[in-house]
């Protein structure tokens, strides 16, 4: 373990290279850049490989191919470039490719307030493309997390061959802080599954127990086929329903088979908690000072739930630490993306929703009047 | 069975995927069996071959191929097989467009494909139009043809693909018909054996609905068409410019060496590990 002074950017850059990234395809956006910066310099010195592409379509694009090629893959970008991205990430998901996508999040709609921060892309990572898909993202609150949720995100997409989001925020991404870095050993990495059977019995897209079929990459002796098409086990198309159905299927209990391994978070004082504050990323740091001023000064029994994994939604840790709280605040930079989930899963009553999309941060102060709310 | 039709069988994935999509008498099948016999004359091996397509007909030749195949979404084809050819640099690589995808959806991949040359091989079936949706147009649909939505005729100049892979920088560029087949396939083998961004424009049809519409109805109005309307480019070279306005001009349009993508990021890779390396230690610190 070393201690360095990082911005979230790098932390998140580094993460991906100790985890194995030997490639990246990205176009330059604030506030993400750095990121592709990094990639430039050190990517080529592990032998990996950078492309700076036309656009964010082609970028992930790329990163889709050179996963296909066995190159583990990424990009990183921004809103603007996150919703170009989206049409490729179906594919990545129909396709079954696995890639990481770093979200640097900056205000929007549209080019928005470049670049103060937000959390506005929550609900564009888990229903962005089109179509019913499943959807995986973590959203780290430090720049250690940064690091560490890069290195996690890496190892979900490789286990269960599908894109994988990293939602940092701009505060996040651009935050200098002192940071315990890990020694990531080849027992934190996971790789894709290589298949052991003979290429005439490969089944890419096949329904082995795991409910995740291995990946040859190509060129290694394994024909087959990819296309965005629902597709048979071969990869052929099919509209048979007999054929289809196990796959979608099958996509979506993948992730949930490994919900438990996949949802994390992180509780302070939620045991005794009249007022429970829900929230994630960049704001978790406001309401950690809010929780110190409302226990200090107010005597206040409250508690803190910061999500680390935002998809799938962890319904079963907010649901229970939730149940005894009398208020369950949930702060977050847009107004009211996870609180729709947490108001789904504890009742409207009780949510009090603190958010704001002006391109400023959650003030530990407006976490600190909501729990004085009578 | 001669030789090459041999080969053409052992390409295909014969026993999956048949009777393919494509309309009887349609000439993309003409286009895969150039694309099969240049790899047969190359003698590649079926598991260093890549075919890539976008969306559209074309882009559902990779199906019937025996090769790696990756049938990707409309007008990205160019950008997935970048990713692949730097993951993969010795694997040969065809990407396999229609217009539309090429150039409409995909036109600012294929020019910065072109731009970067990277050593891919791009194979353009041209059929002047939106055939799998019905006969739209395309932005190489002629001024004046009628099309499904240009049922007043088409008002919009149409792209010269050749013409603009060369000024965008790809070292090979080359145009035959599907009425020119033993051309054609010297063509796209031309464009396999070139290292850097090798584009074949291969001017087909669509009668079933651009013919409908436009007094070309069988297929074999279509072949007669290729076969009047072109000339190649020595005939071309010796007419005067006026004469030559409506043709089609088939031939090899530019074949140069020039740097290659994928040859100059190894470079980078060496300089990379270089001891003047800029910024080295300050990066490297901490991680490693």
């Amino acid at each position: 373990m070393t201690v360095q002074l990082l911005q979230g950017n790098r932390a998140s850059a580094l993460g991906a290279l100790a985890v194995g990234c030997r490639f990246f395809a990205g176009y330059p956006i604030t506030p993400s850049s750095e990121i592709a910066e990094i990639m430039s310099r050190e990517l080529p010195r592990l032998g990996g490989k950078f492309i700076q592409m036309e656009d964010e379509i082609s970028s992930i694009a790329a990163v889709i191919g050179a996963s296909v090629g066995g190159l583990k893959s990424m990009t990183a970008t921004s809103g603007p470039g996150f919703s170009l991205m989206q049409e490729n990430i179906g594919y990545a998901v129909v396709a079954e490719i696995p890639c990481v996508i770093v979200n640097v999040m900056r205000a929007g709609p549209s080019t928005g307030l470049p670049t103060s921060p937000s959390q506005g892309d929550v609900m564009q990572a888990r229903w962005g493309t089109h179509g019913d898909h499943p959807s995986i993202a973590l959203a780290p609150s430090s720049v250690t997390e940064a690091f560490d949720l890069t290195v996690a995100a890496f190892n979900f997409a490789e286990k269960l061959r599908m894109p994988v989001f990293v939602l940092m925020d701009e505060v996040v991404g651009h935050m200098r802080e002192r940071v315990e870095i890990r020694e990531v050993g080849p027992e934190d990495i996971i790789n894709r599954e290589m298949p052991t059977v003979p290429p005439e019995w490969y089944e890419p897209f096949g329904n082995p127990p795991s409910d995740v079929p291995p990946l040859a990459p190509f060129g290694e002796g394994y024909r087959y086929h990819i296309t965005g098409l629902l597709h048979d086990a071969r990869g052929f198309p099919t509209s048979r329903l007999d054929e289809i159905q196990p796959w979608v299927d099958r996509v979506f209990r993948k992730v949930e088979r490994s919900r438990d391994e996949i949802c994390m978070w992180e509780a302070d004082g939620v045991e005794d908690a009249r007022v429970l504050v829900v929230t994630y990323g960049a704001t978790a740091r406001s309401a950690q000072r809010a929780l110190k001023v409302a226990r200090a000064r107010y005597g206040r029994k409250v508690g803190l739930l910061t999500l680390k994994t935002l998809w799938p939604f962890p319904e079963e840790v907010v649901a229970r630490e939730a149940e005894h709280a009398q208020r369950v605040i949930v702060a977050e930079m847009n107004l009211g993306q996870i609180a729709l989930e947490v108001e789904r899963i504890v009742g409207r009553n009780k949510v009090l929703r603190v958010g704001r999309a002006d391109g400023q941060i959650v003030t530990p102060d407006q976490i600190v009047d909501a729990m004085r709310a009578p | 069975m001669k030789r090459h039709d041999q080969g053409v069988y052992e390409y295909l994935r014969h026993h999956k995927r048949f009777p393919h999509l494509w309309c009887a008498g349609c000439g993309i099948g003409i286009v895969m069996g150039s694309i099969l016999r240049s790899v047969q004359k190359l003698e590649l091996e079926q598991d260093d071959v890549a075919v890539i397509s976008g969306i559209g007909c074309t882009g559902r030749m990779p199906v019937y191929l025996d090769f790696n195949t990756m049938h990707t979404t409309h007008g990205r084809a160019l950008a997935f097989a970048t990713g692949l050819k730097l993951a993969r640099p010795e694997m040969e690589i065809i990407v396999v467009m229609g217009d539309g995808d090429a150039l409409a959806i995909g036109g600012n991949h294929f020019i910065h494909a072109a731009r970067r040359n990277i050593d891919l091989t791009a194979i353009v079936v041209n059929n002047n139009i939106y055939g799998m949706t019905g006969g739209q147009s395309s932005p190489t649909t002629p001024l004046e043809a009628s099309t499904a939505t240009a049922p007043y005729g088409h008002v919009e100049q149409p792209f010269p693909i050749c013409e603009l892979a060369v000024a965008a920088g790809a070292s090979y560029v080359a145009r035959g018909t599907v009425y020119h087949v033993n051309e054609l396939d010297k063509l796209v083998e031309g464009a396999i054996r070139k290292k850097g961004f090798a584009v074949v424009e291969a001017v087909s049809y669509c009668h079933t609905t651009f013919g409908r519409l436009n007094d070309r109805k069988a297929p074999v109005d279509n072949m007669r068409f290729l076969k009047e309307s072109s000339v190649t480019v020595r005939a071309a070279e010796k007419q005067e410019a006026d004469s030559l306005e409506g043709k089609i001009v088939r031939g090899v349009l530019r074949d140069e060496d020039l740097p290659e993508f994928t040859e100059l990021y190894d470079e980078v890779i060496e300089r990379a590990h270089g001891p003047v390396a800029p910024r080295k230690r300050k990066v490297r610190r901490g991680w490693v």
